[in-house]
């Protein structure tokens, strides 16, 4: 049981991070079309704060894999 | 170029048979081999006057091979013909050390050995110690073709996958593997420590010396003829480095600080996509070294303490005192920082791990798909079925691994650069000069 209720909740962080880098990914392409010149300081960023997101995601699942564990 | 596609397809196909066919024979089969199998183990047992309630047949678990294909091993096998042995250095505190090689295991299917030697046994690739009474301690020992059994036991509220060995028509317990990474791959410090060099160490210390090699002769061309265009590795390499230095090292850093903390940049970022890319080479031991948390661990604590070890007083002050804020926010505010002093290497160590062992764990599940569609190799049409799914979708799989390969050394080495870059960094207006 306590592992469905951990897969249920991976399954859920995915849900958050996902949508937070979508955002992310996102406008950095708004703002590259925007200003194409600046695409190599506004990849750079955008790969930075994908990391932040996923790195908030990651933790959510390896809790969820210690608790199911 | 149809036809290229379709042959590679064939090629792949083909390996992949190669790669599981260990798992093929002795898990799961016809009844023929069934029963060829209980016959082995019956006169295996016989030989040592035991009952014969042995079974070879398990159903096949996904998750357990996983796990088993991307954990350490102190064996380097390729394809399960050829098995590199290793040296094993283990260390008992009620016992002492015992140093020895791996090849005196003489291991067999699964990687497990055939032999015990000092009360150490090697199972599914790693070893375990046997610290139950009347298991031999001393010399070498046959235990047998199919000695390890599983049992599920209950452990604090928490069901634990246990080992037994059978030697002597008797069952011992295996102690857990000795292993740093908190037990989440079935490890922790058990009742012995592993110092051996494992198959992740020794994929370490080729790709180190891989790397070493290349740059010592991209150095010689440079300096051999200076003032010509680069070619061959140097092509190769110096765009890499470029980016590194211009894209990395000087935003985030600065102009001129930055080459104190360059070496470290690019000796981090070609170690992490050296051994990524060495972990995606099929058949070629897959080794799994930044997927796993103890490798990552000691990369995130190196950058932790260069970043705070060259902290100026005005990282300490935004830690402790932020300056420029109400007074009764700055204690909430320094909590806040000091976890998050912590944090930052914690998911520096996560993110890399997790990302690599996750695209092995993917290629494993996809491959994995046979022997589930085939119900453990009984049914031929789902294996048939199973297998034409598993092999474009292990084939994209991979390729995604290709760039993720890259974008976690890369980010790897920018979260880094941005950590040294805001300890390293210097205001110049004056603290509390409210502007």
């Amino acid at each position: 049981m306590t592992g469905t209720l951990a897969a249920v909740g991976a399954g859920l962080a995915v849900i958050g991070v996902g949508i937070g880098i979508g955002m992310v990914g996102g406008k950095a392409v708004e703002a590259i079309a925007r200003q194409p010149e600046a695409a190599g300081d506004i990849r750079a960023v955008m790969l930075l704060m994908a990391a932040f997101v996923e790195g908030a995601g990651l933790i959510a699942i390896l809790l969820s894999i210690f608790m199911a564990g | 170029m149809k036809y290229r596609i379709f042959v590679v397809y064939l090629i792949f196909q083909l390996c992949t048979v190669c790669a599981f066919a260990e798992e093929h024979s002795t898990q799961n089969d016809s009844t023929e081999y069934q029963e060829t199998s209980s016959e082995i183990v019956n006169s295996r047992n016989e030989e040592h006057g035991a009952e014969s309630d042995h079974k070879v047949n398990q159903p096949y678990d996904p998750a357990a091979t996983a796990i088993h294909h991307i954990s350490d091993a102190n064996v380097y096998s390729i394809l399960d013909l050829i098995r590199i042995p290793l040296p094993m250095i283990l260390y008992a505190p009620d016992k002492g050390w015992d140093i020895f090689s791996s090849g005196k295991f003489e291991t067999g299917d699964h990687e497990d050995g055939h032999f015990a030697n000092y009360g150490y046994v090697l199972h599914q690739g790693s070893v375990h110690r046997v610290v139950e009474e009347g298991f031999p301690t001393e010399g070498l020992t046959d235990i047998g073709e199919h000695a390890f059994t599983h049992k599920s036991e209950e452990k604090k509220g928490k069901k634990v996958d246990v080992s037994y060995v059978k030697y002597n028509g008797k069952e011992y317990r295996l102690d857990a593997r000795s292993t740093l990474d908190g037990g989440m791959l079935g490890g922790g410090i058990t009742s012995f420590y592993d110092f051996s060099l494992s198959k992740n160490v020794l994929s370490m210390i080729l790709v180190s010396l891989f790397l070493i090699w290349i740059f010592k002769r991209t150095a010689k061309s440079y300096k051999e003829n200076p003032n010509r265009a680069p070619k061959g590795m140097q092509a190769l390499l110096e765009p890499i480095f470029l980016f590194i230095r211009d894209e990395v090292a000087i935003p985030f850093i600065g102009k001129d600080k930055y080459m104190k903390f360059f070496p470290l940049l690019l000796s981090i970022f070609f170690f992490v996509l050296g051994l990524n890319l060495f972990g995606q080479i099929p058949f070629f031991g897959s080794t799994n070294v930044t997927g796993n948390l103890t490798v990552t661990m000691v990369l995130a604590l190196l950058v932790f303490f260069i970043v705070n070890f060259n902290g100026k007083k005005d990282y300490w002050m935004h830690i402790f005192w932020m300056p420029n804020i109400p007074v009764f926010i700055k204690p909430l505010l320094a909590a806040v920082e000091i976890m998050g002093l912590f944090i930052k290497p914690l998911t520096l160590m996560m993110r890399l791990a997790g990302n690599i062992a996750a695209g092995h764990i993917a290629i494993l599940s996809f491959i994995g798909l046979i022997f589930i569609f085939g119900n453990s190799g009984t049914n031929m049409g789902g294996g048939v079925i199973g297998t034409v799914m598993a092999i474009p979708l292990t084939l994209f799989m991979m390729a995604i691994e290709l760039i993720v390969a890259f974008i976690q050394a890369y980010v790897f080495t920018i979260l880094a650069a941005s950590y040294i870059g805001a300890a390293i960094e210097e205001h110049h207006h004056p603290q509390e000069h409210n502007h």
